[in-house]
């Protein structure tokens, strides 16, 4: 028998190691160490809880019976456990295993939605359950609190289902703006509200259907509002889901009563909520502004405005032209967009760049912070591709040696380039941080087509006297290039 | 066309006004070229050399002046000493002279030409416009003059530039600052710090700090904000308080400076006094000032022009003729100059005085004999006058952040008020849990900020693996018959949070071990 307080305490030693997990990944040398402080917190709090329920825990006088709902009667039951974790440890094993780098932000959302399903559940399971006794007179405090959790877990499960589709290009990235949208979210609100009022006071545990109902609006909530955000505009949807996990998985510690679950919801809530904000930062636009959607529709009259500039000639480059500017320039910055990653440019790119490092040039990534379709996505698909990290910078660190170098080569990015951003007061993307290539020597653009990029404004940068346009698939053109330097 | 090039007759000139290369480049533009003999002798440009670049070199001065249609010359003419005539009078009649002219202070110079019917080119006059730069000779020479001020200060002064570590003991650097980072200024700080010194420099125009930092030296700044951005490049007069601010500084400043090359003028106007007696008496024994506005009367008490004087143990050099002391070099970069004036005028095929021409017109002082100087300002058009701040104030605006209300405090007052009326309800336990909550957050928030940006895909997924903690929720549900819903629900909700634990945990590692590999 183990006594209670090990168990207290286990949750404890568990919530530290998750906060040494993150902050682990501060740099990437402790970054590893500190996914594993992750595992270990977690098999920790895992093997203390089951423990528990296993009847293996010595109580402290009087609080045995606090803890009787929870143990588990049967060996069945046990088994059942044990196949549930057995199969989905396999499973989760699998999607980690074979899921491409490209792949990220899809496997990311559909895991968001594991966790608000599991907040579901575990809500509903706890009004239905006995699980552990509510005190005298915390019934209503109680009935909130698994209100709360159900809610949260609901936006944040079909939120992200939907998420999981439009990354996956399973249904279309464009933003669907139904008429009156902000209205109906409104009233769906409103009618959460309105059924709380049926739940909370209910004596017992009658109240399942208006529990049911909510769960069932939370659930269109969740799945309208981020049907009205568009593709670029992922990052941060993708982060303030993760952001919503993490608050749902600390409604259930107040549910619950448990303060590991607290500790790490809030972590994890925190987390989600500081990438959002540095991602809408990265794009000058508060976040209300993000989540309430629509954004590359409504903008149209500051676009059709600079379209109608006179916008002068594009010159355009074949691929022998840009391998020579490429032989004669010796520092060179290369900017990816999430063209880089549709294309899975990133390995042909990485040759590339091995090849021109030899040749004694000064090669190195700017990585702006909304480039891709999570955070941090450049970083991971130029890892995967054996770029040494310590070439890959941010646009803050790397903005300022532009004017200073040589060639510019931009690989399936557009608005992150878009020099109107800082020009041109009426441009809808105006006062978004930038890259400022076209400060440099010569920019080359890799680009499929003319097409406007995901805010729909022309981008003057393909305009400019040192800018060489060079037409075609990303991957194709890298590897083009690389057959030219080579020969 | 044919180009003469005299010799100088000024007291120890030793330029002359064209180099061989230069003649090379004339006679291939279409000119043919007289060269009068030893005009380069000074500047070691033999006869031979001259003659092997397409020249004819002819003896006798009067007759070189007299076949030339176009005369090029460094200083203004002046009384010829051999002659005994004024080499305004040798010029041709209607001839053109191209030279150093300063119609400003010489106007009987410019009355006597015009009585030639002469067309007179003066190369102090060209404009200060970024086409003209390459025929700009006053900062050809001043960038000549800047560097052999600090050769001649170096030859003044009584010890090393560099520091040194010895055996014999240690040497400390000389500290050198220059007075006026225009063109000579800042070729004066790029041969200091050559020579190892450390630089000190100071203008007042605020502009040109970047430009000295750039080349390795530190900009002084006076406590009092005044910009003295002038026209055309230069400085403009300052204010008395100003040059009180001024005064004191380099008073200060001279107690630790060895070297002081001062170059400050302001166009029209006598050379501002900027070493004051004090200054000199604060310096060391054994320093040196090289004063390059001597000429000018001087930026140093005490300066005399191309006179070496002593002064409170102080060495200050006034020489005027500092190109003229690297006539090699200044020789052949004043015919640049020339080559490239005569290149814009059409070169020998199309050559003509086009008064449209900004260039020709801002150096033209006679025409036939016409009176043309000075030349007319022109109104330049907004945009090129000033090409930075234009666009400067169209991006301010935009460029600052979306939110600029600091609501802050505000929220943390409303959190904390709702937090005191939780506990005023006064359910314990649901104030430890908040506490816990509130404490937690903060936590997050600082350990998150630090996260590096390359690392936020694996944040996203080592947070997705440790939310799926809600397990734990899921385990303490399954104390009811196994089919009770209850259980059902937290058995399929253990099930889903193992995936994401599994998933998350292992894809985050597969992610950093490629940021390691």
């Amino acid at each position: 028998m183990i006594p209670y307080g090990a168990i207290v305490s286990s949750y404890l030693v568990a919530a530290v190691l998750f906060i040494l997990s993150l902050g682990g990944l501060s740099t990437q040398k402790t970054a590893r160490r500190g996914n594993l402080y992750g595992i270990i917190g977690m098999a920790l709090a895992i093997a203390a809880t089951t423990l528990l329920i296993l009847d293996k825990v010595q109580f402290p006088e009087g609080m045995a019976e606090n803890f009787s709902g929870v143990l588990l009667n049967n060996s069945t039951t046990t088994t059942v456990l044990a196949v549930a974790i057995g199969l989905g440890a396999l499973i989760g094993a699998v999607l980690a295993a074979r899921v491409g780098m490209t792949s990220m932000p899809e496997l990311v959302a559909i895991l968001h939605s594991f966790v608000g399903l599991a907040a579901v559940l575990v809500g509903i399971s706890t009004y239905l359950g006995s699980g552990i006794p509510v005190p005298e007179g915390g019934e209503l405090v109680h009935n909130i609190e698994i209100y709360l959790d159900v809610f949260i877990g609901a936006i944040t499960f079909t939120g992200s289902i939907l998420a999981f589709l439009k990354l996956r290009g399973s249904i279309s990235g464009k933003p669907l703006t139904l008429p009156g949208r902000h209205l109906l979210n409104l009233a769906m609100v409103i009618g959460c509200v309105v059924l709380a009022f049926d739940f909370v006071p209910a004596e017992g545990h009658s109240a399942v259907a208006p529990l049911l109902w909510m769960a069932l609006i939370a659930g269109i909530i969740g799945f309208h509002m981020v049907a009205a955000i568009g593709g670029a505009d992922m990052p941060v949807v993708v982060s303030m889901l993760n952001s919503y996990s993490g608050w749902a998985a600390a409604a259930a510690g107040f549910m619950l009563k448990n303060d590991l679950l607290i500790v790490t919801g809030a972590l994890v809530g925190s987390s989600g909520a500081i990438l959002s904000y540095i991602m809408c930062r990265a794009m000058n636009r508060s976040f209300v502004s993000v989540i309430l959607g629509g954004f590359g529709t409504d903008g149209g009259g500051g676009g059709s405005a600079s379209a109608a500039k006179d916008q002068g000639e594009v010159i355009t480059f074949d691929v022998d032209e840009a391998v020579e500017s490429m032989r004669e320039a010796s520092n060179i910055i290369i900017v990816p967009g999430y063209g880089m990653a549709v294309a899975q440019a990133q390995h042909s790119l990485s040759q590339v760049v091995d090849f021109l490092k030899e040749k004694g040039k000064s090669v190195r990534f700017a990585i702006h912070p909304v480039a891709g379709r999570l955070p941090g996505h450049m970083n991971v698909l130029l890892a995967e591709a054996n770029v040494d990290y310590n070439i890959v910078l941010e646009m803050d660190e790397i903005n300022d040696d532009m004017p200073e170098t040589d060639l510019v080569l931009v690989i399936g990015a557009n608005d992150i380039v878009n020099p109107d951003a800082l020009e041109d007061p009426a441009s809808p993307i105006a006062g978004m941080p930038v890259l400022e290539v076209w400060k440099s020597g010569t920019v080359v653009v890799m680009k499929r087509s003319m097409g406007t990029g995901y805010a729909g404004v022309q981008n003057p940068l393909f305009f400019k006297d040192n800018t060489r346009m060079l037409f075609g698939d990303a991957k194709a053109v890298v590897d083009q290039l690389m057959t030219g330097l080579r020969s | 066309m044919k180009i003469g090039v005299p010799r100088e007759v000024w007291p120890g000139e030793c330029r002359v006004a064209a180099s061989p290369a230069n003649v090379k480049r004339l006679v291939k533009m279409g000119f043919s070229v007289v060269v009068e003999s030893g005009a380069g002798a000074a500047a070691s440009f033999d006869d031979e050399s001259y003659r092997k670049a397409g020249a004819e070199v002819i003896e006798g001065t009067a007759a070189l002046w007299e076949q030339s249609d176009i005369v090029i010359k460094v200083r203004a003419p002046m009384e010829q000493p051999d002659l005994g005539t004024h080499e305004a009078e040798l010029l041709r009649e209607g001839g053109t002279l191209i030279s150093f002219i300063w119609p400003g202070q010489e106007e009987e110079l410019v009355q006597k030409l015009a009585a030639r019917k002469a067309t007179v080119l003066a190369m102090d006059c060209v404009p200060r416009i970024t086409r003209a730069q390459k025929l700009d000779a006053l900062s050809s020479m001043a960038n000549i003059a800047g560097y052999r001020a600090v050769l001649e200060a170096a030859h003044h002064f009584g010890s090393f530039f560099t520091g040194q570590m010895t055996a014999a003991g240690k040497v400390p650097p000389a500290k050198v600052m220059v007075v006026g980072a225009g063109v000579a200024g800042l070729a004066a700080i790029g041969a200091a710090r050559g020579l190892g010194a450390i630089v000190r420099a100071f203008d007042t125009r605020p502009a040109v700090e970047e430009q000295v930092q750039s080349m390795g030296a530190e900009f002084l700044t006076v406590k009092l904000e005044e910009d003295g951005t002038g026209s055309g490049g230069y400085a403009k007069q300052m204010s008395q308080a100003f040059i009180d601010a001024e005064h004191e500084l380099f008073e200060e400043q001279a107690a630790e400076i060895d070297i002081i090359v001062t170059t400050a003028l302001i166009p029209g106007k006598p050379a501002p006094l900027l070493i004051t007696e004090q200054a000199v008496k604060n310096m060391k024994p054994g320093s040196v000032i090289v004063d390059l506005a001597a000429e000018r009367g001087g930026n140093t008490a005490g300066a005399v022009a191309d006179q070496v004087v002593q002064s409170h143990g102080v060495t200050i050099i006034g020489y005027t003729d500092l190109p003229s002391r690297m006539p090699n070099v200044s020789s052949d970069l004043y015919g640049n100059n020339i080559c490239h004036l005569l290149d814009d005028m059409g070169g020998a095929g199309e050559y003509r005085v086009d008064e449209e021409d900004e260039v020709v017109r801002g150096a033209l002082v006679l025409h036939d004999g016409q009176m043309k100087w000075p030349a007319p300002v022109k109104k330049l058009p907004e945009e090129q006058k000033k090409p930075e701040a234009a666009p400067q104030e169209t991006v301010a605006e935009p460029v600052a952040p979306a939110e600029k209300k600091d609501r802050g405090p505000l929220v943390l007052l409303l959190i904390g008020l709702a937090l005191i009326a939780v506990g005023w309800s006064g359910d314990d336990g649901f104030l430890h849990q908040i506490t816990v909550f509130v404490l937690s957050c903060f936590v997050g928030y600082q350990v998150i900020w630090n996260v590096s940006a390359s690392l936020h895909t694996p944040l996203m997924s080592v947070t997705n693996a440790i939310s799926g903690i809600i397990i734990v929720g899921g385990l303490l549900q399954l104390g009811g018959p196994l089919d009770s819903p209850a259980t059902i629900l937290g058995v399929i909700a253990v099930f889903f949070a193992t995936i994401n634990i599994a998933g998350g945990f292992l894809v985050t590692q597969r992610m950093l071990k490629m940021f390691q590999g």
